[in-house]
């Protein structure tokens, strides 16, 4: 243990956001240092590697104008989080310093940001239903309490909106409402601006952490930390129910590639370091619920699929630790269904615990499988459509590629229109009524 | 031995210590974090730490401890859940809390707990490493009790003990003791290998009656996400007809673990009636639990596998996802800077993996005994794609493959097992058994159930070109038929109390009928009758019913 704070300036390089420093006599893995360059300005950095007395570290912030005579301070301590109620109705930037120029507060304590993994045992089974609104999600893709369900968009496409319908028209089934936190990684101004004009409605309160496309790269890694820690913090010693949006993931895996090779690290798919998985797992698997607990994490994580691929490393990593995923398709946007929510590669896998009687309906899961069923093999005959035509085809085709695009039209398509939950279901057991399916 | 800590990177650490053995377990920090000796140079070593490292600081001590990575085997692993180290989860809780706390070690097994011990060997008697000396009633289970050792019996009481205390003692002057510790990384000893030719019985309708598995024998179910592995696995473990079930949740989902827990406490056994945990052995480390303990996890799950096993039991292990564990591998050796082979994965992946999966088997115990141990592994391809590097390594030691398709999942047909790419090397095996033991039909209405499925995809491509409008009065009757198959009987909701467990007898009842139908259809076509007239007949001799 030391006791007081050291200084060292032996800098032998710097790399991009990396500091080697030669003859550290005592040093923690993890810990964080203070860096203040030549013209004073401060930067704080983490411990990454310690290979004897040579100690690698990346710092957080803008690197430029460092030099190797800047100093570099070691306090013994790891990365903290400032946790308190106080921070509903704030907004931070990657750094956890306040932007929306009102001071700091008093923490009720101070916790690490990366968190402790949630002992397996000690999980309560997500099972409360959310309604959202949104018909593709609540009829088809239930989504719960306590999970962590991704939208997989791609460029162009309104995901944004449809995450701000979420956020705006979701409900509790006991009635209450969620603190939202949100997370902004990499985004422009207009998408700030857009989401802070959302948040500013919402009843329950928010805690922003925003990165900007023009900020630290290195920010963008810690501020979906910061924005759990704070969610863990209020949902399980406060007993709040916290919907936490992260936007965008793919931002945020980027910079890691970023990071990692600066640190000339092995790259594996597409760049992407060998950890991705993990790494990511680390921030999704802090949803959750706690047996005894009241509170809960739900969390709602936005990426953009490169290429519209949903075999590129993002979205499958994500979707291989996520509970499900709700994919938007760019044919459906193009005819004008809004959300254009693909519901075939879009999945909940906590749907089943979450409806049926006492929790939604007790015909819900009959009609759910119904209209899968019934789309999907609509949707094949599309393809068969296009070598014989519509005319080629027997009348039962033709009546399942009308379901489909009534389907789409009608039950997916809602514009900003808020569903209940029952209203969506009685929407689908309507279609399949009208096209004799419903048996 | 103690030295000092001189590097750490990630979830290596590197120490000076000397005399240190490969794979031996060392003591890293203030905080006393387990690891195991990795790499050996002169005057360095490198370790490989289970735990999260933030925290450890240049020059903290480090000791070694003179023994690899052990686990304890004795009464009271069943029921049991532990992490990836074989710490008790539930006593983690109890005593750190919700989260889980660095260094925090606890002995796997309950120390106060009372056992009742009957012996089965008297004093004087010679005994061989191994060899039965008694027995311990553990819930439903005959819990045997073998010698650890050569030597002959001094002493050997019958009565109550707890875990670690002494049973006995040999006549030179050593301690008999109902529990003992093995190194997981080396199998357990057996007398020998026997065939596979018994079924592994899983309740899965497209499994049972397709793709049947052998006890003793391999597995993989390789796919993308969501095409329905983890709900394999479960579904498997639940009403396997085996004695015991070790469940791995190797690098996955945490509210995984919690589902399988909340249901295994509920459920029953069909093939016994008692509640599921009571044959069950849950290992979990999740995927945002260190990724060394991960590493680990199935080697401690296959020890206490095999430690059952050589009572004579039929034990199944299942590992939800053996990808987990070989990225696991990965990142380790990539903090090695080792040589990388293909998409990074180390050299040896392969030859590890083949080490793993040789663990199952049917054996002749130590004590003469027939107890088998079979696995069911699945796998996660990064992008779907099965030509990447796992995959291709777990398919050299697997005896089944049963490959999930995206496309099957999309259209909501669970469980999305392909079948024209998977298979199983144990068809032959069992299928003289099942002709046997349930019916000599089985074997011929395999064939017609896989042809009817070829002639549906051949047929399928004529559709695509002159529609279904356009074809023979008798291939649409296949069509129909083989719908009705995948519908009807390949397709199996685990959701659905009734259809998520189906024994043998029944998948042939149920094959069988939709195969008569399409026979007495036929009939009626060569009858000049037409498709929809045969059709409706059979709905009003089914209304009839
Ligand atoms: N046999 C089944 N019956 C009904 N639904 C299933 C079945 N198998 C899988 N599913 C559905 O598919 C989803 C994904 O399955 P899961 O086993 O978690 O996939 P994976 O482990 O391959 O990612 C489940 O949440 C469930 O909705
Ligand atoms: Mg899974």
């Amino acid at each position: 243990m030391r006791l007081s704070e050291h200084t060292y300036r032996t800098i032998s390089s710097i790399r991009g956001p990396l500091l080697f420093l030669d003859r550290v006599l005592q040093v923690s893995f993890g810990e964080v240092v203070r860096v203040v360059g030549p013209a004073g300005e401060e930067l704080e950095g983490e411990v990454i590697k310690i290979d004897r007395d040579t100690v690698l570290i990346q710092v957080f912030g803008d690197t430029r104008g460092l030099d190797t005579g800047s100093a570099v301070s070691f306090f013994d301590a790891i990365k903290r989080a400032p946790l308190s109620p106080a921070v509903i109705g704030r907004v931070f930037n990657g750094s956890f310093s306040p932007v929306d120029g009102l001071p700091s507060y008093v923490p009720d304590r101070w916790g690490p940001i990366s968190g402790a993994p949630i002992n397996p045992v000690a999980r309560a089974r997500p099972r409360d239903f959310i309604e959202t609104g949104c018909t593709a999600i609540d009829a088809l893709n239930t989504l719960v309490r306590g999970q962590k369900l991704p939208i997989f968009s791609s460029a162009g496409l309104p995901a944004k909106e449809m995450a701000a319908d979420i956020l705006r028209n979701s409900r509790l089934a006991g009635g209450g409402e969620f603190v939202v936190v949100f997370v902004a990684l990499g985004l422009t101004h207009h998408e700030y601006s857009f989401y802070m004009d959302v948040l500013d409605e919402m009843q329950g309160g928010f805690a922003a952490f925003v990165n900007r496309a023009d900020e630290p790269v290195i920010e963008r890694l810690l501020a979906p930390r910061f924005g759990l820690a704070v969610a863990e913090y209020l949902a399980f010693e406060r007993g709040m129910d916290v919907l936490v949006l992260i936007t965008d993931m793919t931002n945020y895996c980027d910079a890691l590639r970023e990071v990692s090779t600066a640190r000339e690290e092995l790259p594996g798919r597409r760049g992407y370091p060998g950890y991705l998985y993990s790494d990511l797992a680390s921030l999704y698997e802090r949803a959750g619920r706690i047996q005894g607990l009241s509170g809960s994490v739900t969390m709602l994580p936005v990426l953009t699929m490169p290429e519209e691929d949903i075999t590129h490393p993002i979205p499958d990593l994500t979707g291989y630790i996520t509970e499900g995923q709700i994919v938007l398709s760019r044919q459906l946007h193009q005819r004008g269904v809004f959300p254009p929510v693909d519901v075939l590669p879009s999945l909940s896998r906590l749907m089943q615990q979450g409806i049926g009687e006492g929790r939604t309906r007790e015909d819900h899961r009959r009609i759910s499988n119904l209209l899968y069923r019934h789309y999907a093999n609509g949707r094949d005959l599309r393809q068969l459509e296009t070598i014989v035509g519509k005319d080629g085809m027997n009348e039962q085709d033709r009546t399942m590629l009308d379901f489909a695009d009534s389907f789409e039209q009608e039950l997916i398509h809602q514009g900003d229109q808020r569903r209940t939950v029952a209203e969506s279901l009685d929407l689908g057991l309507a279609l399949l009524k009208r096209f004799g399916l419903d048996s | 031995m103690s030295g000092r800590i001189i590097g750490i990177a990630g979830p290596t650490v590197t120490v000076d210590l000397k005399g240190l053995r490969l794979y031996e377990i060392v003591l890293v920090g203030e905080a006393r974090l387990t690891g195991e000796v990795v790499r050996l140079e002169r005057d360095r070593a490198v370790v490989q730490v289970y735990e999260d490292t933030r925290g450890l600081s240049l020059g903290e001590p480090a000791r070694g401890t003179s023994t690899p990575l052990m686990a304890q085997l004795g009464p009271g692993l069943l029921s049991g859940i532990f992490d990836g180290l074989q710490r008790p989860l539930d006593r983690l809780l109890e005593r750190d809390g919700h989260f889980m706390a660095g260094g925090s070690a606890a002995a796997p097994l309950a120390d106060r707990r009372e056992w009742r011990f009957v012996p089965e060997k008297l004093a004087g008697e010679q005994v061989a490493a191994g060899e039965v000396i008694g027995q311990v009633e553990e819930g439903n289970f005959r819990h045997l009790v073998s010698a650890s050792r050569a030597g002959e019996i001094a002493e050997l009481a019958a009565g109550t003990f707890t875990l670690c205390g002494q049973v006995g003692s040999y006549s030179d002057g050593g301690e008999i003791s109902a529990c003992q510790v093995w190194p997981v990384r080396r199998p357990r000893p057996f007398r020998r290998k026997l065939a596979p030719g018994e079924p592994l019985v899983t309740g899965q309708r497209v499994v049972d009656f397709l793709y049947p598995l052998a006890r003793g024998g391999t597995a993989i179910i390789p796919g993308g996400f969501g095409t329905g592995k983890t709900i394999l696995e479960q579904s498997v473990a639940k009403y396997a007809d085996v004695d015991l079930v070790v469940y791995v949740g190797c690098g996955e989902r945490g509210n995984e673990m919690a589902e399988l827990l909340e249901e295994f406490s509920d459920l029953a056994d069909p093939w016994t009636g008692r509640r599921l945990m009571e044959r069950t052995i849950v290992v979990a480390n999740t995927s945002n639990m260190p990724v060394a303990a991960r590493e680990a996890s199935i080697y401690t799950a296959v020890t206490m596998a095999e430690y059952y096993r050589d009572m004579g039991y039929h034990v199944l292990l299942l590992a939800d996802s053996i990808s987990r564990w070989a990225e696991a591998l990965r990142e380790i050796s990539s903090s090695l800077e080792e040589m990388p082979g293909e998409e990074g994965y180390p050299t040896y992946l392969a030859s590890r993996m083949a080490g793993f999966m040789e663990r199952a088997g049917v054996v002749e115990t130590a004590n003469g005994t027939i107890g088998s141990l079979s696995m069911i592994l699945s796998v996660s391809p990064p992008g779907g794609d099965f030509t990447e590097p796992v995959t291709q390594a777990c398919l050299r030691g697997a005896g089944a493959f049963l490959m999930l398709d995206a496309s099957l999942a999309h259209r909501r047909h669970y469980p999305a097992v392909n079948w024209f790419h998977s298979y199983s090397l144990y068809g032959q095996a069992i299928l003289q058994h099942f002709t046997h033991q349930i019916s000599p039909e089985w074997p011929a209405a395999q064939q017609r159930c896989r042809l009817l499925l070829q002639r549906e995809e051949a047929l399928r491509e004529v559709a695509e070109i002159v529609g279904v409008e356009g074809m023979q009065e008798s291939d649409r009757l296949i069509l129909h038929s083989a719908e009705r198959i995948r519908l009807e009987f390949l397709r199996q909701n685990a959701y659905s109390e009734d259809d998520a467990f189906t024994p043998p007898e029944r998948s042939l009842q149920l094959i069988t009928a939709i195969l008569a139908e399409h026979q007495r259809i036929e009939r009626r076509l060569a009858e000049k009758v037409t498709l929809k007239e045969a059709l409706e007949e059979g709905e009003v001799d089914h209304a009839a019913l």
